[in-house]
């Protein structure tokens, strides 16, 4: 056994987090550059799950791609590939039924939900509390059993099509999503007394990881982690898309800047989606799923053509350059976590590791979205 | 309104004004800014620059509180030209999108880094670089950042042969 490495006073050693390390939820390498226990300076890898989607886009056509966007965030898929569809719908003025968009928001939210929840298991784990994890596993596999029967996946959605849906909602769906509810209300005030209110918890993330800001503005940060720095952004409201503006729902705001801000808005979120299923399934309309007029083979027009949505992590964006061909000139895919997770150099330096880590969570990442 | 004086400020970067007006799907285009048809396209302001006034172009989108959202490329192989896109939104209820774009030719491809004026464009220049080669000078860091380290290749580039 060789004898332990002795470092002088200010002396730096380089520790890597990751590329497997369980707080990093996936495939991303963080290089820290340590004094002691303070971070000095930290480097983000990236690229250990990069699959190269964009050029997937360039050669398969826009129907053949709809799979791809579903793996991207596998936790909350249906947002990405509803931003898929709307630029589609958008560049060849597809116009969906209204019974379809009603659909599409209903869903989006309930995957929203259960992508809140799963964080929020696996935050509170990796702060070292257990058990929410189960109760939050628990309220998500109803979530995940209800989507499953509409769309046929758990996970990997592709229920969306251009023009409408592949399968319209029967009777069970809309019984269990209005039995969900409520006991997902109930679920909410359980962990609010649970953990949100839990003082060491509140400890342990108060003043941790602050983003100003101007900082969110300089990185493009967006999501719940521009709304815990006090900016009132939603793409669902400031560039309102399908059927959105139809609901009352608020976007919550914290000022604090810090890991709790971000916590509280995400918590406050999953009472807004549920408002927003409620009204929907309480507005849904009749008639058809799909778009009469659509051309059996999609081909957009010559143009540049962007759409940005809402997902569980923030501002999705999709632009498609066309030549006027069946598959893309071009297909950029903008993906809130990389944005996100970019701020996270600058922000930890100076702080000690198991802050990082707890500011890391707060960020709610999926590398398979950053990487791409 | 902000769309009106972030549109005013970008045309003051050209001399003669430029049409204010969506030209022809495909037509060939000069340096300017147009309005566009946010429900066709899903954004409002695209302004076509030369690589030597995108820091210009982009002070003025900083200085008017923009946030940036990408920065990609797109390899115009038959016009043997590269061109860069830089997205930029906004945080408020003034809903204003705005693409900021340049073309540099294909065997020397070079535009000024944005990094100084938004630290946020690091990756997105990184990523640029990986996928079209394109040289972003002046970057503090440019080495691959998705692809692998010893990565001498660019997949995006219409002629890449994997």
């Amino acid at each position: 056994m060789s004898a332990p490495i002795q470092l002088q006073p200010g002396e730096t050693f380089i520790l890597n987090v990751g590329p497997q390390h369980p707080a990093t939820h996936g495939v991303l390498r963080v290089k820290m550059e340590m004094d002691g226990e303070y971070i000095v300076k930290a480097e983000t890898v990236l690229g250990y799950v990069h699959r190269m989607h964009e050029k997937m886009g360039e050669n398969r056509t826009y129907a053949q791609y709809l799979p791809n966007l579903s793996r991207l965030d596998y936790l909350g898929a249906l947002g990405y590939t509803h931003g898929h569809v709307l630029v589609i719908e958008r560049a060849a003025g597809i116009e969906v039924p209204e019974r379809a968009e009603y659909i599409r928001a209903i869903t989006v939210e309930l995957n929203r939900l259960a992508s809140h929840l799963f964080w929020f298991g696996c935050y509170v784990m990796d702060l070292g509390g257990f058990s929410p994890l189960m109760y939050a596993l628990e309220d998500r596999e109803y979530i995940l059993d209800m989507l499953e029967a509409v769309t046929g996946a758990r996970l990997t959605y592709c229920y969306y099509r251009f023009g409408g849906l592949y399968n319209d909602v029967d009777d069970d769906f809309i019984e269990a999503a209005k039995r969900f509810i409520p006991r997902m209300r109930k679920s909410l005030k359980k962990y609010a007394a649970l953990v949100t209110g839990n003082i060491i918890f509140q400890k342990r993330l108060e003043g941790i990881g602050p983003i100003s800001a101007e900082m969110c503005r300089k990185y493009g940060a967006t999501g719940a982690v521009a709304r815990g720095s006090g900016i009132n952004f939603d793409v669902r409201k400031n560039e309102p898309y399908s059927v959105y503006p139809e609901f009352d729902f608020d976007i919550p705001v914290y000022h604090e800047c810090d890991s709790m801000a971000r916590f509280k808005v995400r918590m406050d979120e999953m009472e807004q989606s549920l408002r927003i299923i409620e009204q929907g399934l309480a507005k849904l309309p009749g008639g058809p799923i799909m778009a009469e007029k659509k051309p059996k083979n999609i081909k957009l027009p010559v143009g540049d053509f962007y759409q940005a949505v809402e997902t569980a992590r923030g501002s999705f964006g999709i632009r498609i350059v066309s030549d006027g061909d069946k598959n893309a000139y071009r297909l950029k895919l903008r993906s809130p976590t990389y944005s996100n997770m970019h701020l996270f150099d600058e922000a930890c330096e100076g702080m000690m590791i198991m802050d990082a880590l707890a500011f890391m969570g707060s960020l709610d990442l999926v590398i398979p979205e950053i990487d791409r | 309104m902000i769309l009106n004086t972030t549109r005013e400020a970008l045309q003051s970067l050209f001399a003669e004004s430029a049409p204010a007006v969506e030209v022809e799907a495909g037509a060939p285009r000069g340096n300017g800014v147009i309005t566009c048809d946010y429900n066709a396209h899903g954004y409002h302001l695209d302004a076509k620059v030369e690589a030597d006034q995108l820091l210009a172009a982009v002070e003025i989108i900083d200085q008017a509180g923009f946030f940036i959202e990408s920065i990609t490329g797109v390899d115009w192989i038959k016009e043997k030209q590269l061109e860069v896109i830089y997205d930029f939104a906004r945080f408020d209820f003034d809903a204003c999108r705005v693409v900021i774009r340049t073309r540099v030719p294909r065997d020397q491809p070079v535009v000024p880094t944005i990094t100084s004026i938004y630290a946020g464009a690091n990756w997105h220049e990184r990523e640029t670089h990986d996928f079209f080669g394109i040289k972003f000078a002046g970057h503090p860091h440019l080495i691959p950042l998705l692809l692998p380290e010893d990565a001498d290749f660019h997949p995006l580039l219409k002629d890449f042969k994997a």
